[in-house]
């Protein structure tokens, strides 16, 4: 039986790692400006935990497969170097890992989180609420109109409980259901929830924040690749949990312009 | 279990070695602190938001606080009566339960004090909804209030081990005793939030 | 050596009545079983929760028949909806956490063995510790309560996030009643465990035998001590929180509810509060919580596997002061479930250098168990298996954590199948081998008589190999994107990932089917398992000096003796191969 569990354990590491190793099971096309830098820390940390499971792994069927079933009367004997070696070895093997990790690591981090938007990024508000994203562009004044959650009323269509009679800056406001931004241009997404928790995460975009009620959260990002990609909502917020998402359009100058113009006109 | 009866001029027979599972009362303390503070962290949370405000200790607060810190004499008294650190005389027994129930009442006061400050509270127009302080203010009060009645269940049952029993065990009243100053020292720490954060 | 024999003045009398002998027992050893059972049944509501579930993403249209007549508004027609996926989800995760991996292997196992394995008659406050019971107890019946009303259970999860879990039922379906039930359970699960944390560190400290020093403990007393004192703190913090959350709820506050929240076409009456604080507290619990639950597997395996190799482990010393240390760091690593909540992220790099740290003592006790395995000789049965097969998951849940630990990753992976794997390798598989183990290896003290051997391996290989077929493609999933939480799979790059999810499913089917095997091995032992002697295991501890099952004052009225550490194996001793810790027998360079 001892034998059985170090050849079973063995056939299990391998197998596990194989879809690793071929690439079975990737992240799809990195399309953002920081995701080179997620995607190679994920690669790194692969390599190291990957080489660590199939190590400890394959060392824990060798040694109940030789140590096990073993003759009568057999004399038990210790690892030279002892639990010092553990600790050491413990040490010297995670301590740099972590170190490596988590010092590099915060590059990537930094990227996303402690770079200020660019003043001249396309400003787009995105509103998240049981179970629809909607999207607002502030239009030729710039300026974003005030909520009003009083005034919200999805019959009308009023996501964001705009009141463009009493608000000037609402007045040309653009509200969709898409989120369609130009390539290669830096958008600063405000974002803003009208119920509970949501979250905004766009795989190929290699980013994923919470919205909070109550609190102005924003991203930055910039997209390098014309595509539609879907954002979806990753925290629970009740049944339609599941169905809640959006697309983003990335698209090229020219396009963005004409997709607005036509937005524009719907309103 | 020791229930030994004996007449009234020698000191009840506690029992139990003066060590034993005496790390439980200081155990549940640390539990009860930490619970205190998670309260005390929400506060510190909370308080950042545009709609805290201010609302006044209602004065009685004060006069609850002194009779909780008596109370904690009278306990003080009843437990070196109890372990014989005064030297006995005849109707000591009285004297006793005397010190305990004085105990017990100064805490039912202290929490009849607590309703009172509620009281005012509520006639400011201050419930427990109304803004964030006024919230705090009912949650800390209320909970420590609780914490106290648990105590006076505590020393009731040891008026009754006393009384009828005339037998104690040394840990329930050591225990019994560090919950009791505990509890002055927990709203001491709550007045101080109460009158500076709220 | 101070003497705590008198402190055996408080003790019980043997009890006498049925009530006071099996239902309101002082006896610590009835406790545990009480407790054992109950997770035995938490075990298995959870597992067949989660085989609805599993079923439903792969054939979401299929009727389960039965269904729709415990859930008339989730399941009518027996075809679970969106919420009802929700529900069971919540519950299954309520239960598994708290009424499975609190209770069984602290709980259950610690409560009966930590007092034997000291040299104690029992607990130091038998009365708190039938009462810790019972308040768990009452804690299950009214958390089960939300299945039978008629909006059902809560859909926010385990974690009840808020404004979900606080707004109530306009929210959405079981967030009325069913949160509540959910809430006031929880609250006084939180007493329960604080009582019986109380008495763990109490009996720890105060009721040691003669000459059992804290470091002639085995390493599961001490994993007991340390969750205890864990557990003491951590539910110091979720008892608040959750009535920070009740009143909220029910009573108009706002700690967790800001303004201007439109929910269901309504405006929330609530202004000021923070989602964030709800978990921030949340998450100071919950992530001790989960070294709550899995340190007395740590202790378990290391006991277990300290008898099955018959030689020391390469240093007990060094495994307990690890445990101390993840007991230690775990406070420091809870903002690692909220690195993209919204908080502050200059915080998030600041808890993922703790969180990266707690590697290197849970890699020290890796590596001490296998470096200890080289030159061992060791016992092959089922308990010495799920041991071994332990050390295998525990690296396994472990290294995906390592990626969950970095926050740039996180972005990617927060939210996907890759948590909901590293999270079930850990809790849902390594854990619970360790209660296996403890089991097949315990069962003989417990009840006087063996488990079935041939049962017990069959067992052991359906689950390795199943909880690996189960469990490893989650990690596949996510690192693809395939979001957690979801009651079906409506995303354009989901289709492909189908065939997967349906290989998950038959082997959570086969391997949840094979469980019944140990359930009939437990219950058939028990009343039919050959006889078992005071030490089947030939072991060293002071729970195999006293008869299998140990009398109701464990040690018979006699006061043990300890001379030894319980790592005597691999000597020539006077009964074998070892030397027993009451023995007095002389051990050259101990």
């Amino acid at each position: 039986m001892g034998k059985l569990f170090g050849v079973i354990l063995t056939i299990i590491a391998l197998a596990s790692a194989y879809p690793i190793v071929t690439h079975m099971y990737v992240q799809p096309v990195d399309i953002s400006t920081h995701g080179h830098a997620i995607d190679e820390q994920l690669a790194d940390t692969m390599a190291e935990a990957g080489l660590s499971f199939v190590l400890a792994q394959l060392l824990l069927a060798f040694c109940v497969w030789k140590f096990s079933n073993r003759k009568e009367g057999a004399k038990v004997f210790h690892l030279p170097g002892g639990a010092k070696l553990m600790v050491v070895a413990a040490f010297i093997l995670v301590g740099t890992e972590v170190l490596a990790l988590g010092v590099f690591g915060q590059k990537a981090w930094a990227a996303v989180y402690f770079t200020p938007p660019n003043p001249d990024a396309l400003q787009v508000q995105a509103q998240a609420g049981q179970f629809a994203f909607y999207f607002r562009y502030p239009g030729p004044d710039g300026k974003f109109g005030a909520l009003h959650p009083d005034k919200i009323d999805e019959g009308n269509q009023n996501y964001f409980g705009l009141d463009p009679a009493n608000d000037v800056e609402a007045r040309d406001d653009v509200v969709t259901a898409e989120l369609a931004i130009p390539v290669n241009r830096e958008i600063h997404l405000l974002m803003h929830s009208k119920d509970v928790g949501h979250s905004f995460y766009v795989r190929e975009l290699r980013i994923q924040q919470d919205f909070v009620p109550g609190l102005d959260l924003s991203l930055h990002f910039t997209a390098t690749q014309a595509g539609h990609f879907e954002i979806l909502c990753t925290q629970l917020c009740g049944l339609g949990h599941y169905n809640m998402k959006a697309y983003l359009s990335v698209l090229s100058q020219e396009d963005f312009d004409k997709w607005m113009k036509q937005k524009v006109s719907e309103q | 279990m020791s229930t030994t009866i004996h007449s009234p001029a020698v000191l009840p027979r506690l029992a139990g070695p003066a060590k034993g599972s005496e790390s439980g009362i200081w155990i549940a303390l640390f539990a009860i602190t930490m619970s205190f503070a998670a309260f005390t962290s929400a506060l510190f949370i909370r308080q950042a938001s545009t709609d805290w405000t201010h609302i006044a200790a209602p004065g009685v607060l004060f006069a609850s606080t002194a009779v909780l810190l008596v109370s904690s004499f009278m306990m003080e008294a009843s437990r070196r009566e109890l372990e014989g650190k005064v030297a006995s005389k005849i109707h000591e027994q009285g004297r006793r339960l005397g010190f305990v129930a004085a105990t017990v009442l100064l805490g039912l006061t202290f929490v009849a004090g607590q309703y009172l400050a509620w009281r005012n509270l509520r006639a400011q127009g201050l419930y427990l909804a109304t803004n964030p302080n006024s919230s705090f203010f009912y949650l800390l009060t209320g909970v420590h209030a609780l914490h106290v009645l648990g105590g006076i269940a505590a020393l009731l049952y040891l008026f009754i081990q006393l009384a009828v029993r005339k037998s104690l065990r040394r840990n329930l009243l050591r225990g019994v005793v560090v919950y009791w100053h505990f509890m002055a020292a927990l709203w001491l720490y709550l007045l101080v939030v109460i009158c500076v954060r709220l | 050596m101070e003497e705590a024999l008198k402190s055996q003045a408080h003790v019980h009398a043997p009890a006498e009545g049925f009530l006071w002998k099996y239902v309101f027992s002082l006896d610590h050893k009835v406790i545990a079983k009480q407790y054992y059972a109950l997770a035995l049944l938490s075990v298995f509501v959870g597992m067949g929760l989660s085989w609805l579930m599993r079923f439903h993403l792969v054939w979401p249209n299929a009727k389960i028949p039965g269904l729709e007549l415990i859930a008339k508004t989730g399941a009518p027609g027996g075809i679970i909806t969106p919420e009802y996926y929700l529900s069971l989800l919540t519950m299954h995760g309520t239960l598994m956490v708290f009424f499975v991996l609190t209770n069984a292997p602290f709980a259950g196992f610690g409560n009966y063995f930590l007092p034997i394995q000291i040299g104690a008659e029992d607990m130091a406050f038998p009365r708190f510790n039938m009462m810790s019971f019972w308040t768990t107890f009452v804690a299950f019946v009214v958390l089960i309560a939300a299945f039978f009303i008629p909006d059902g259970p809560p859909i926010s999860g385990w974690t009840a996030y808020a404004p979900l879990s606080a707004i109530g039922k306009d929210a959405g379906p079981g967030l009325g009643w069913g949160q509540n039930l959910w809430v006031i359970a929880i609250g006084i699960f939180c007493i329960g465990q604080l009582l019986g944390s109380l008495n763990f560190i109490a009996t720890t400290l105060d009721l040691r035998a003669k000459g059992m020093t804290l470091m002639r403990m085995p390493i599961s007393t001490w994993a007991w001590f340390i969750t205890s004192s864990i557990g003491l703190l951590a539910f110091a913090v979720l008892l608040p929180a959750c009535v920070l959350l009740l009143l909220d709820r029910m009573a108009g506050t706002s700690f967790f509810i800001p303004s201007g929240l439109v929910v269901s076409d309504r405006l929330q009456n609530h202004a000021g509060g923070s989602p964030l604080l709800w978990q921030h507290l949340f998450w100071f619990f919950g992530h001790p919580e989960v070294y709550i639950a899995i340190l007395p597997a740590v202790g378990i395996v290391s006991h277990v596997l300290t008898n099955s190799l018959r030689k020391p482990l390469l240093s007990a010393k060094v495994i307990i002061y690890s445990m101390m240390s993840i007991g230690f760091l775990s406070w420091m690593v809870w903002g690692h479930h909220m690195f993209v909540s919204g908080m502050n992220p200059f915080s998030s790099l600041l808890f993922s250098f703790p969180t990266l740290t707690i590697t290197i003592p849970a890699t020290i006790i890796t590596l001490i168990w296998l470096g200890s395995l080289y030159g061992a000789n060791i016992q092959i049965n089922s308990a010495s298996f799920f041991a071994l097969g332990f050390i295998s998951m525990f690296v396994s849940g472990g290294v995906s954590g390592f990626f969950l630990a970095q926050p740039s990753i996180d972005i990617y992976l927060h939210a996907t199948y890759f948590v909901v794997g590293h999270f079930h390798m850990v809790m849902g598989v390594a854990a619970i081998f360790a209660i296996f183990s403890g089991t097949y290896f315990w069962f003989p003290k417990m009840t006087g008589r063996m488990m079935n051997e041939t049962l017990g391996m069959l067992h052991f290989w359906i689950t390795f190999v199943g909880t690996y077929c189960i469990f490893m493609p989650f990690h596949y999933l996510g690192l693809v994107g395939n979001v957690r939480r979801y009651s079906s799979f409506v995303d354009d790059f989901m289709p492909a990932l189908m065939p997967l999810h349906k290989f998950i499913t038959i082997a959570a089917l086969t391997t949840g089917a094979a469980q019944f095997i140990f359930l009939f091995n437990l219950v058939h032992s028990r009343f039919r398992g050959k006889l078992a002697s005071a030490n089947p295991w030939r072991g060293t501890s002071l729970e195999w000096s006293v008869p299998s099952p140990p009398p109701w004052n464990n040690f018979g009225g006699a006061h043990p003796v300890v001379y030894h550490d319980p790592y005597q194996y691999g000597l020539k001793g006077s009964t074998g191969d070892f030397v027993m810790q009451t023995s007095p027998e002389q051990i050259l360079n101990e």
